[in-house]
């Protein structure tokens, strides 16, 4: 069904049209974009949404642009578009799966080809029709959100822009879910966010009762609050009363990781540690933790051609896969499962910390800690990394 | 079983002084509730990490693929199944293994557990048959038969097929089980409807194989799905492939498979994959009367040619 074949030319779009628009004038002469540009806090705006304004304003930012939320489907909550009328359901700690696939899809479709050689087009590579019209998540939690700007270090790097992934970005609003029962296995606040953390946000929605305070965090925020019709005010107090529920929030939060070591470590020390054996012994070596992680960014490239019609998709990949580093020569690099646990965990709490001083990556959402179906647990392994002195394995 | 633990500990340390073993392969206590984590334990003063109860439903099989070492091995009834298949399959020599059996009484169902309890569940203590869930300010009391792994309900070998060691006395098998009543049930149904129940059953897959890798029978150096010259299944979560990946992987286990649920209890959404294997161990057991994992001497029905195999198919 799937044959291998050889592609002369590859035509992009993006060389003739793409740069003309303002997302690449922006990225590319280094200014920030409107996603970042965050109100001061002096003059943060909180609104208060009231029960019966939060379906009208859903209603008309359904009209004008995509609106995903979470919604329970069987036993677990993950985001999907709401139909027309359709509301987010906030009863939930956090979805099953991060929200990233919303930005970057599991499978997505870059190019489209034929190999018919009666066709003019044979044998190029023409970039695939997308959407990148304005969508809005609601009800996303602040960690999951801070993993969108953790991952942008990496596809927005200084040499390399994915344009996939920042256009569907740069067409995003983010609004965040303040968490006020964060889940036991969370450790959000000892891994650079927190359940009110609103770094990542467009605009930070905190529950109280029958009602919502909505507090203003950037333009995009303020220009679709304006769509949704919320406009009033809330009272001078408000911004005291989320300062008092974010702080009951974070006394909340029972589970920490200790990292201040990892960055003096030398990392070659911490990749000799004879505890990774021990790590990595139950390690099944499926895609559980990188497939739920909203901070796992890696892919793989694919052509499929089903007749003369192919087409080149990217697919989420994973370290913990032996193929993910097999060579075309046959070598693995990381043939050993130990080599690709110790590769996860190495990536997420050293060499990332190492390139990029920017924190380690990971939001602390705990998704990894709850379904890892053999139980490796990411803080007790930090904690390992984390040691100043060599100790005995066992905890 | 909570009293197997200390058992387990002492044939352990025993094992490993005497040098019978290099190492001891069985659960520590995890992380989160209703979670342990398969370890080994190589020296004596550690076997005080080894635990045992009603969390241990990974399939330890799955550890000893073509390992070199003597090793000592905690096994309930599957685990001593899928052990025998091991044999069966060269996966591993008999001399090679210290089994010390487990007599189970069935694994609980975390997601069962999690969907009865609604709130976060923080703590899950043992009783006797009494499970006590903890979370949130509220405690629920349930009766551990009613909060069994779905393959445990139905389990007609708890005890071990084959040990060198007990760790209590042999435990009372289930009789009169209907094993097969969920695949009559799809048996029964018009085509459409089958695939529309399989489309459904599969919609949440993230093709992230925990089901295949945490599967004691999926050693293959080189999975189908993972072959890339010539690429038999597609690696994007397009339903066909979705499908395929499943559907194969059922019928490789054909006559192999123990049900003992480690591909269904990893499952990150939850997918009931036992559906698939179940119809293939149902057909087994009707044409060839084999169930998998009973005797180290015997090859499986798919393996073997006999002369009165069924051969209705011809025509």
């Amino acid at each position: 069904m799937y044959t291998r074949h050889k592609i002369l030319r590859i035509l992009s779009n993006n060389d003739k049209i793409d740069r003309e628009k303002p997302f690449f004038k922006k990225t590319y002469k280094g200014q920030r974009t409107i996603h970042l540009a965050k109100i001061e806090a002096d003059g943060m705006k909180v609104l208060k949404i009231k029960k019966e304004d939060w379906a009208k304003g859903l209603e008309k930012i359904g009209e004008s642009c995509r609106l995903l939320g979470p919604l329970k489907d069987g036993e677990f909550h993950n985001f999907k578009e709401l139909g027309r009328g359709e509301l987010p359901d906030f009863n939930f700690q956090n979805t099953r799966l991060s929200p990233k696939s919303i930005v970057y899809p599991q499978s997505e479709k870059m190019f489209d080809y034929t190999l018919d050689q009666n066709d003019p087009d044979h044998d190029i590579l023409k970039e695939a029709e997308k959407n990148y019209s304005s969508q809005v998540v609601m009800g996303i939690r602040p960690c999951d959100a801070k993993a969108f700007s953790l991952v942008k270090l990496n596809f927005d790097s200084p040499e390399y822009k994915d344009i996939y992934w920042l256009k569907r970005f740069e067409s995003t609003t983010l609004v965040g879910l303040a968490c006020h029962n964060p889940c036991s296995s969370c450790f959000c606040t000892s891994a650079g966010t927190g359940p009110f953390h609103s770094e990542a946000l467009d605009m930070l929605l905190v529950q109280e009762q029958d009602r919502f305070l909505a507090q203003i965090l950037t333009e995009k925020g303020e220009a679709l609050a304006k769509i949704a019709g919320w406009t009033i005010e809330a009272g001078s107090n408000a911004q005291e009363q989320i300062t008092t529920m974010k702080e009951s929030a974070e006394g909340r939060i029972t589970s920490f990781i200790s990292g201040e070591n990892l960055k003096n470590k030398s990392a070659m020390e911490i990749y000799e540690e004879p505890y990774w054996e021990d790590v990595s012994f139950s390690c099944i070596n499926c895609g559980t933790c990188t497939y739920l992680c909203p901070t796992c960014w890696c892919f793989d490239v694919q052509d499929e051609t089903c007749g003369n019609c192919g087409i080149r998709i990217r697919n989420w990949d994973s370290c913990m896969y032996p193929l993910f580093s097999l060579h075309g020569s046959g070598h693995n690099p990381r043939g050993q499962k130990l080599q690709r646990v110790r590769q996860r965990f190495m990536h997420k709490l050293k060499y990332f910390l190492d390139k990029y001083d920017e924190g380690i990556q990971c939001v602390g959402c705990g998704r990894c800690v709850r379904y890892c179906p053999v139980n490796i647990d990411i803080r007790r392994v930090c904690e390992l990394m984390n040691r100043s002195e060599a100790c005995p394995v066992t905890i | 079983m909570l009293e197997y633990t200390e058992k387990i500990r002492e044939i352990s340390k025993q094992l490993l002084k005497d040098c019978k073993v290099d190492m001891v392969i069985g659960f520590r206590k995890g992380t989160i509730p209703m979670m342990n984590e398969p370890t080994f334990i190589k020296s004596a003063n550690e076997v005080g990490q080894l635990v045992w109860d009603s969390n241990c439903g990974i399939n330890l099989a799955n550890y000893l693929t073509n390992r070199k070492e003597n090793i000592g091995i905690i096994a309930k009834g599957c685990d001593s199944r899928n052990i025998c298949v091991h044999l069966v399959e060269n996966k591993i020599k008999r001399e090679q293994l210290h089994i010390i059996g487990v007599p189970c009484k069935g694994m609980i169902d975390k997601r069962k557990i999690a969907a009865l309890f609604e709130k976060e569940i923080l703590k899950v203590e043992e009783n006797g048959e009494k499970i006590v869930v903890e979370g949130d300010g509220t405690v629920k009391v349930f009766e551990k038969k009613d909060v069994l792994q779905e393959n445990c309900a139905i389990c007609i070998h708890r005890n071990p097929v084959i040990y060198d060691d007990l760790v209590g006395d042999l435990v009372e098998e289930q009789k009169d089980v209907d094993r097969y009543e969920d695949v009559r049930k799809i048996e029964a149904m018009a085509p459409d409807q089958k695939w529309s129940h399989f489309d459904d059953l599969l919609k949440d897959c993230i093709r992230c194989y925990a089901c295949r890798n945490a599967c004691p029978l999926c050693y293959c150096p080189t999975c189908f799905v993972d072959e890339s010259r010539p690429q038999w299944v597609g690696k994007s979560i397009d339903p066909t492939d979705t499908r395929t990946f499943h559907f194969l992987r059922a019928y490789h286990c054909a006559g192999r498979c123990t049900d003992c649920g480690a591909c269904e209890r990893a499952c990150p959404v939850g997918i009931k994959v036992r559906t698939f294997t179940k119809k293939l161990e149902k057909d087994v057991k009707e044409l060839f009367n084999f169930e998998a994992g009973l005797d180290p001497d015997v090859r499986p029905p798919l393996d073997v040619y006999k002369t009165q195999d069924p051969e209705d198919f011809i025509k």
